[in-house]
């Protein structure tokens, strides 16, 4: 068994500290295509969570047997597995949402949250915590995510999950298109990091005026 | 369909990627340099050529795989793997021709050549031609296109940044802040562009 409290260290620094999105604005590309719509952001956060915490427990597994000089190659290999299961599986079963996610899924292979995880954490690291490592890593990144496609959404189309909302899809809300289309994801995500950005900042300086 | 006609099309496919469907302003793909590297204008020529002379060729490259190795083996869902492969084979061999044959080159694009293996628009450009089933010359012009219209952002934005430099910027907004913040607004002046091709 792992100590409970090294897991729930882990967890934490998973989603704030180490937040890909707020602290280290990495693996972007695809969290801002896919945010215009909340059910097209829940689909791509799962995909995330699913690739990172499966690629994190099998690198973990594998690390004992992994020559150092390929362990590259066979992260690489080890992520594009899983998200091809997932590509194939979400075309099977729901191919309106893989076309509508279209090849942004496939570009997960090349988020580099993923393969960073993978290099820092699994590495090193015994499975089991692996996993918890990736799974939180990959949540803190979908709720970033989920952030971002609300605004968007609520303010652009007025709903939510394509349910209308009251006030914002009456006559008394001007629907502001411009959050749908491009523009609206980096104003959306450039307030969000500005926003955790600031109360990090505050947090600091509390920190270094009590020491 | 005429010459001057395929001429023309060819021509829309161009316009269309560097302008009105930018892949870093309306696609959001090779965010990561985007964001790192666009301090200086210089650096940001250097790594616009090399994404650019990358991405034209291995549009070309994936197409022939996906056409004859992929396609006649009913095996296209490992693209993915194949494209990263070749990417990566390509990236490597050109940093070793480089290296041997014009060191001034080598001294110049050299450093930039192993970001560009992680840098997802090389990748997304080639899945989006298999995905709009481009042919091989519409593939090598939206592979040009886009590199041009990805050099063409990041360029902008260096030369943006670099006036900013005597800006005084809210704490927590500095970096990657304000950084998507003119990305946001390039974007919207992309936008305008649209008009171009529909009217």
């Amino acid at each position: 068994m792992i100590p409970s409290n090294k897991t729930k260290d882990v967890v934490l620094t998973a989603l704030w500290d180490d937040n890909p999105v707020f602290r280290q604005i990495l693996g972007i590309c695809s969290a801002l295509a896919v945010t215009n719509l909340v059910l097209n952001t829940m689909v791509m956060g799962a995909a995330v969570v699913f690739t990172t915490a499966l690629s994190g427990l099998t690198v973990s597994l594998l690390r004992k047997w992994t020559p150092r000089v390929i362990r590259m190659m066979v992260e690489v290999l080890v992520i594009a597995f899983y998200v091809i299961l997932f590509d194939q599986a979400l075309k099977a079963y729901w191919p309106d949402m893989s076309r509508n996610l279209g090849p942004y899924v496939g570009l997960i292979i090349t988020n580099c949250i993923i393969m960073g995880r993978a290099e820092a954490f699994a590495n090193t690291n015994p499975p089991l915590l692996s996993f918890v490592d990736g799974l939180f890593s990959g949540l803190g990144y979908a709720t970033v995510l989920l952030c971002v496609a609300v605004v968007r959404e609520l303010l652009g189309m007025g709903s939510l999950l394509g349910m209308p909302m009251p006030f914002f899809s009456s006559p008394l809300w001007d629907r502001w298109i411009i959050m749908v289309m491009p523009p609206g994801a980096f104003f959306t995500l450039a307030v969000i990091v500005w926003l955790a950005r600031t109360i990090q900042v505050e947090k600091d300086t509390k920190k270094e005026t009590k020491s | 369909m005429t010459i001057g006609n395929h001429m023309l099309h060819l021509l829309v496919v161009l316009f269309a990627a560097v302008f009105t469907d930018n892949i870093l302003l309306a696609r959001f793909l090779g965010m990561c340099s985007f964001l790192s590297v666009s301090r200086q204008v210089k650096t940001a020529v250097g790594l616009g050529f090399a994404v650019v002379f990358v991405m034209t060729f291995t549009t070309a490259l994936d197409w022939l795989a996906y056409k004859y190795i992929l396609q006649p083996y009913a095996i296209e869902y490992f693209r993915f793997i194949l494209f990263i492969i070749i990417i990566a084979a390509f990236v490597q061999f050109i940093e070793m021709a480089i290296e041997r044959y014009s060191p001034v080159l080598y001294q110049n694009l050299g450093i930039f050549l192993p970001l560009i293996t992680v840098n997802c628009a090389i990748l997304g450009a080639s899945l989006f031609m298999v995905i709009r089933d481009y042919n091989l010359a519409e593939g090598i012009v939206f592979g040009l296109g886009s590199g041009l219209g990805w050099m063409l952002a990041i360029v902008a934005m260096a030369g943006i940044r670099e006036k900013l430099n005597n800006a005084r910027i809210p704490k927590g907004l500095q970096g990657p802040g304000i950084t998507l913040i003119i990305a946001g607004l390039m974007a919207l002046a992309f936008i305008g562009f649209t008009g171009v091709l529909s009217g």
